[in-house]
């Protein structure tokens, strides 16, 4: 499995929910904590992660910033 | 935001998705989970990978989204009620090399601004009209707008739309692609990472067919209204799905020919 991550900008995250039905590993949950705006900011629960960018794609708030494993070099030389 | 990352055992990760750079910083004001925010989101990214930041000029309207212009970092100037497409015409005209949207609601666009809308089709303006179909007048407390299904509850249809008494929805976008003139009419929707694949797609040509001066491109998004509908955003996208694309199936009205 590729290994990803997320960053989600606590600050800015509005707590929809949408990135978590948009994530096809089910590693997004709402935390337990607030943020200054009042809302129950976007956590990572999980190493699951793929970094498919899906959750990063429906957030309205441009809120989440996306990490991958990069291709190994020989399989993405013979692609070329 | 760091490049790369090192995971905890150990992995190399790298940045592949951002926030877009064309964005400003300012926070966006809308309602959590609207569509609003994701459409400027995507627009944005198409400006910033077209490399046109420097060339565009938006056109923001009354609405909910009468403040685009605090969040999408591009020259943008406000339009009276409905008159968006009118000024992006202006605008246009006068300064053809640049690259000119407008960005509407559907009580901005395809109600007090319909005869704007669908004048500015029919002669073809060589602009973008972005259309954000929510089915209801979103900024000034969810009336119905003349986008709301038959039987939807609003404000001012408590017992939802009678259409003997008011009439049906609008397909308004049905309209603009039978004019001549329009080059790419298209509907699509922000509610799914693929249903936003594809919109990037579509404002993309948009852009690229505004530089082979091509003529209208017309890009209606089916949007929710999380506070307007009085539902979670999560509930938004079921409604979505099950009641407002039955009613305003998503893809192309008019492709280029050739
Ligand atoms: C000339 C004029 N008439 C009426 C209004 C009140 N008004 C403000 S926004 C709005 C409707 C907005 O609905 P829509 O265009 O669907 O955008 P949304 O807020 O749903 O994004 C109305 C009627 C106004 N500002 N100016
Ligand atoms: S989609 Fe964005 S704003 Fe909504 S909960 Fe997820 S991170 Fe927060
Ligand atoms: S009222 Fe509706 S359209 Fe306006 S910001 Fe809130 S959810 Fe979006």
């Amino acid at each position: 499995m590729i290994r990803g991550t997320i960053k989600v900008d606590t600050k800015i995250c509005k707590g929809c929910e949408l990135c978590i039905i948009a994530c096809p590993q089910d590693v997004l949950a709402l935390s337990v904590n607030f943020n200054e705006k009042g809302y129950r900011y976007v956590e990572l629960i999980s190493s699951a992660c793929t970094g498919c960018i899906n959750c990063a794609l429906v957030c309205p708030e441009a809120a989440i910033t996306v990490y991958r494993e990069p291709k190994p070099v020989k399989k993405a030389q013979a692609k070329v | 935001m760091e490049e790369k990352l090192i995971l905890e055992d150990g992995i190399e990760v790298e940045q592949v998705y951002r926030r877009p750079e064309t964005l400003t910083d300012v926070p966006y004001h809308y309602c959590p989970g609207c569509s609003h925010s994701v459409v400027h989101n995507v627009l944005m990214e198409v400006v910033a990978d077209l490399g046109i930041q420097e060339q565009t000029i938006g056109v923001a309207p009354v609405g909910c989204s009468v403040f685009a212009y605090h969040y999408m970092n591009v020259d943008m100037q406000e339009a009276a009620h409905g008159r968006a497409s009118a000024v992006a015409t202006g605008i246009k005209r006068v300064m053809p090399d640049k690259l000119v949207f407008s960005y509407q609601g559907d009580g901005d666009l395809a109600a007090i601004g319909t005869a704007e809308t669908i004048h500015t089709a029919n002669r073809g303006e060589n602009i973008l009209v972005v259309f954000i179909n929510n089915g209801i007048y979103g900024m000034t407390g969810g009336q119905m707008a003349p986008t709301s299904l038959p039987g939807m509850v609003t404000s001012t249809s408590p017992y939802g739309r009678d259409v003997s008494m008011v009439g049906y929805p609008l397909k308004i976008t049905e309209l603009v692609a039978q004019l001549p003139a329009t080059y790419y009419v298209t509907r699509q929707s922000a509610h799914n990472p693929n249903a936003v694949r594809k919109l990037k797609k579509a404002i993309t040509k948009s852009f690229e067919y505004q530089q082979q001066k091509k003529g209208t491109c017309f890009i209606e998004v089916v949007s929710n209204c999380p506070s307007g509908w009085k539902m979670t955003p999560v509930e938004t996208i079921k409604y979505l799905e099950e009641v407002m694309f039955p009613y305003y199936p998503l893809g192309d009205l008019k492709v280029p020919k050739n």
